[in-house]
């Protein structure tokens, strides 16, 4: 069966010839009708089509966009903020990046129809400080829309007021982190906070509601008030609606970033058919599917089980091949869609040092605060980068795993998930590897690529 | 402190955009270091003072952020992304190719002064490496023939600024 055609509704505008980041240009394409809209409509109702649309959201944990809503503290009496997660720094993600720099007017209008919808009273953009043209562009885009009445004091002439401020971060991962990142909006080390007592829709920024969404579950609030929950319900698989932006990285012919409705296409399908399959003269060895902290898959495995098909249990035995690229399918194979980051290896791969890599990531972006991840990430990472640079023995694989299962759970964030999950099924999936790798390493050829 | 009167101005700014000065740290910290080119020891009271905090909490912020630096960098800063995705593409073969190029090591200042090379975690733009940012531009399918290439680009300036 052929692959899906790609279904771009975020991404629409995305590399076309002639479509500029100008908010000239995005008025000619229908820009901020969807706001003109949404402002004559009442904000609960607002918030129940987000609810109705089933829409999860995109930073990585694919939590519902409309449950984070409900959960907003209203009777407070305090502000509430919305923060936007531009941070965008999962190892294999890079859709967020597209659209600051492309389309940014479509991120600014999804913005401020969730913050009329929530009544928010300043919202702000989080963006990573490595991306220091897109803080510009977004800075641009705002002050464009201040002066059209789009953003800032009565917007398009209603008593709603709220302005849109770009916050850029300076490097650390952990900002993605949405407490960590409401820390580092506040003048500090971006340490997560603990939960409870602080949700950010209670206690986030300044200690009042607060909410924190990714930039493309921003842009699919404004195609569902635009099309309406049941439009946008119809796109994709039940519990799994709308599309998905996968970014694909590492070795296929044609690396990039493809959008599909979701649950419609299988990762055979993306890998093989869409991204034009392996380099010449290799093979797939494993993929990561969802942002490097996702566990890797081994292809030539297979995953049997039952899922829900509608109201139905159905029996599905899939190849890695096989599988929907949707939330619900890659957590019962026991990974994750995470933030779409979809990074393959081929052959030419050693395992070993492909985890030596990602733990040392890891390693160098644990904030410090709890002392399982912080000790236990560089543990990790010295145990891999000695097999590779120094002595490999053929316990360091058992060794590894122990320091890998005593992190998750012992956490104040889910960073400590996030640094263990590579090790451990890396170690389950290519356990082998780790045990032969003394033997693997004295044949190594030297124009082998060095990965750590 | 010894700063432009726009950074000034800008850093004012800055300060109006939150409820609470305090947040103002990290953008008052970038626009420090764009101006001077990284961040002198004043700036922990001079911040501390227009924040209403204290220098121990600048400090504490400053060494948390990977790029804030508290030493002055080589006149461009080359920063080649070692995670995943690009090292698979060949991204340590693109450092070394700068490394070579400038005759430095990543982490320091080439002896010309020239140029500071870092070997940085990513910056996702997975889908086109390797990749290297060059100050604030971002470089893309940077194999080590386009490191050169990259690499007199910056000579032939240099030496047009000599």
């Amino acid at each position: 069966m052929p692959a899906p055609a790609q279904r771009r509704i975020i991404f629409e505008h995305i590399d076309e010839p002639g479509y500029t980041n100008d908010l000239a240009c995005y008025l000619k394409h229908g820009g901020y009708e969807v706001l003109k809209k949404a402002v004559t409509l009442q904000p609960p109702a607002l918030i129940d089509e987000v609810k109705k649309s089933g829409l999860r959201g995109r930073g990585g944990a694919g939590f519902p966009c409309g449950v984070k809503w409900g959960l907003v503290d209203r009777k407070s009496g305090k502000p509430i903020y919305l923060i936007v997660n531009a941070d965008e720094s999962e190892p294999g993600t890079f859709k967020d990046r597209y659209i600051i720099h492309q389309d940014p007017h479509q991120l600014i209008e999804g913005t401020m129809i969730s913050c009329f919808a929530n009544n928010v009273k300043q919202a702000y953009i989080y963006i990573r400080g490595e991306m220091p043209h897109g803080a510009r562009i977004l800075e641009r885009a705002i002050q464009e829309a201040r002066d059209r009445g789009f953003v800032g004091k009565n917007i398009l002439g209603t008593d709603y007021s709220c302005d849109v401020f770009v916050h850029r971060g300076a490097g650390a991962y952990i900002c993605g982190e949405e407490t960590g990142l409401i820390e580092s909006l506040e003048g500090k080390r971006a340490n997560p906070r603990i939960k409870p007592p602080y949700f950010p829709a209670v206690l986030g920024l300044y200690q009042c509601p607060t909410i924190v969404n990714n930039v493309e579950t921003l842009c699919h609030v404004k195609y569902i008030v635009q099309h309406g929950s049941a439009e946008f319900a119809k796109i994709g698989t039940p519990g799994n609606t709308g599309t998905r932006i996968f970014c694909v990285s590492g070795h296929v012919q044609r690396p990039g970033y493809y959008e599909f409705e979701c649950g419609k296409i299988t990762m055979g399908e993306l890998l093989n058919e869409v991204c034009g399959g392996p380099l010449p003269g290799r093979t797939f060895k494993a993929v990561i599917p969802g942002g490097s902290s996702a566990k890797i898959l081994r292809f030539g495995e297979r995953f049997k089980g039952k899922r829900k098909v509608g109201a139905d249990m159905v029996d599905y035995d899939w190849a890695v091949e096989d599988v929907p690229m949707d939330f619900d399918s890659l957590a019962a194979i026991g990974t994750m869609g995470g933030s779409g980051g979809v990074i393959v290896m081929d052959d030419s791969v050693n395992m070993v040092e492909a985890l030596a890599n990602i733990n040392a990531f890891y390693s160098h972006e644990s904030c410090g605060q709890c002392t399982p991840c912080r000790e236990g990430s560089l543990w990790m990472k010295r145990i891999t980068t000695r097999m590779v640079h120094g002595n490999a023995r053929a316990e360091d694989g058992a060794l590894l795993k122990s320091v890998a299962d005593q992190i998750p759970g012992r956490t104040i964030c889910a960073f400590g998930e996030a640094c263990s999950w590579p090790t451990q099924s890396f170690l389950a999936k290519f356990g082998d590897e780790f045990k032969n790798y003394p033997e693997t390493k004295k044949q190594r050829r030297p124009e082998a690529l060095d990965l750590v | 402190m010894n700063l432009k009167p726009e950074t000034l101005q800008r850093i004012d700014e800055a300060i109006t955009h939150y409820a609470e000065k305090r947040s103002a740290l990290l953008p008052l910290l970038h626009l420090i270091q764009e101006d001077i080119g990284y961040l002198p020891k004043e700036t922990f009271e001079w911040v501390a003072a227009k924040l209403e905090i204290q220098p121990i909490n600048v400090y504490d912020v400053v060494t948390f952020y990977p790029m804030f630096r508290q030493k002055p960098i080589g006149r461009r800063h080359i920063k080649v992304c070692r995670t995943l995705s690009c090292a698979l593409m060949g991204g340590y073969k693109t450092c070394a190719a700068f490394e070579k190029e400038f005759n430095t090591h990543a982490g320091e200042v080439s002896p010309d002064g020239e140029v500071t090379v870092d070997f940085v975690e990513c910056l996702a733009s997975c889908g086109t490496a390797p990749v290297v940012l060059i100050d604030d531009d971002l470089h893309e399918k940077v194999d080590v023939a386009k490191a050169k290439q990259l690499s007199d680009q910056i000579k032939a300036e240099a030496a047009k600024r000599r």
